[in-house]
């Protein structure tokens, strides 16, 4: 039983869906680091690709290496995964946008939130 | 549910018994909580960034190469364990022993480099206890590497099973199910790389 092939997504020899999945990974982490580094753009602008490079390749695991959609739960599988996804991106943004961006907005400067060590230069509010 | 079994001959061995199609169900359902657990961790990192308390900087201390090392093992581990599920689902045990050795042996490396890198930092003076920054810092990497620390352990033990019972509905849904973790570690890892070390090495933020 174990030995016999199956009629499933994947009968053929060569695994062309992880191969074509690794190379452009590898394509994505490449590019993304000279973006980071290297490329003559601003901060923002930076930002916006090195991240969308990660969701795609987030997108591309899912995909081409873990086969979510291939099983005859691939709908529930999918929705599970676009509401962890949901969550997730409300905690990050939403954190972010509560404490970063609204921080220097507070004018009780004995919010519990100030930094330790004010003189540091390195802290953007202020 | 025999009779229900039939007409799952024909699907990958992973899904023939309703045991394997419950469980893979389930580990994704398992996944959804995870991403959730990272992003809340993620959002700490993002929400103390820059506070360092008049510490090192992450500017100071990260070293490209390094980074590098770390994602190129993990994504190339990611990519031979999609291969001994491939190799699965051709019949062949000996492909699957080989790929998931060779996984195993990456995310090793992995973990090596990770604790080597652990160790560097508390050297140079940024240790969990530094400042809030680098406590995230601790909490956010240490988690993820804890989870690769455990599925080594747990793939390992898998292998033992296919290596004294074979390909079964039962060891093959074991083997695909710990190949759903392991691409799971290194979607973590994508953000990681992206979060931490390409906008704390670019200066971004």
């Amino acid at each position: 039983m174990a030995g016999k092939t199956h009629s499933s997504a994947e009968h053929e020899h060569f695994p062309w869906k992880h191969v074509v999945g690794f190379i452009l990974s590898i394509v994505l982490t490449i590019l993304a680091f000279w973006i980071a580094i290297g490329a003559e753009i601003g901060s923002s602008a930076k930002l916006w690709i090195i991240f969308g490079f990660a969701f795609i390749q987030a997108f591309l695991q899912l995909f081409m290496f873990m086969h979510m959609t291939e099983s005859e739960n691939g709908t529930v599988q999918v929705g599970n995964t676009l509401f962890g996804l949901f969550c997730a991106i409300i905690f990050v943004i939403g954190s972010v946008w509560i404490f970063a961006a609204h921080y220097s907005h507070g004018e009780n400067s004995k919010d519990g939130y100030s930094p330790s060590a004010p003189k540091q230069s390195e802290h953007s509010e202020k | 549910m025999g009779h229900n079994d039939s007409s799952y001959a024909n699907a990958p061995l992973e899904y023939q018994s309703e045991t394997g199609r419950l469980n893979i169900l389930g580990f994704w359902i398992f996944l959804g909580a995870e991403i959730v657990l990272f992003s809340t961790l993620f959002a700490t990192y993002f929400v103390l960034h820059g506070r360092t308390a008049g510490g090192v900087l992450p500017a100071e201390l990260f070293d490209m190469k390094l980074v590098l090392i770390m994602t190129f093992l993990l994504l190339v581990s990611s990519f031979t364990c999609g291969i001994a599920v491939h190799e699965m689902r051709r019949g062949s045990t000996k492909g699957v022993v080989i790929w998931t050795i060779l996984t195993l042996l990456l995310g090793a490396g992995f973990v090596g480099f990770e604790i080597y890198e652990f160790f560097h930092y508390v050297h140079e003076g940024a240790s969990i206890h530094t400042s809030a920054y680098w406590s995230a810092f601790f909490v956010l990497l240490g988690t993820h590497g804890l989870h690769v620390s455990i599925g080594i352990f747990w793939i390992t033990g898998v292998l033992f099973q296919i290596k004294k019972r074979g390909l079964t509905p039962q060891t093959a849904s074991k083997i695909f199910i710990s190949s759903l973790y392991w691409h799971f570690l290194d979607v973590v890892w994508i953000f990681i790389f992206t979060a931490v070390y390409l906008i704390g090495l670019g200066g971004l933020l």
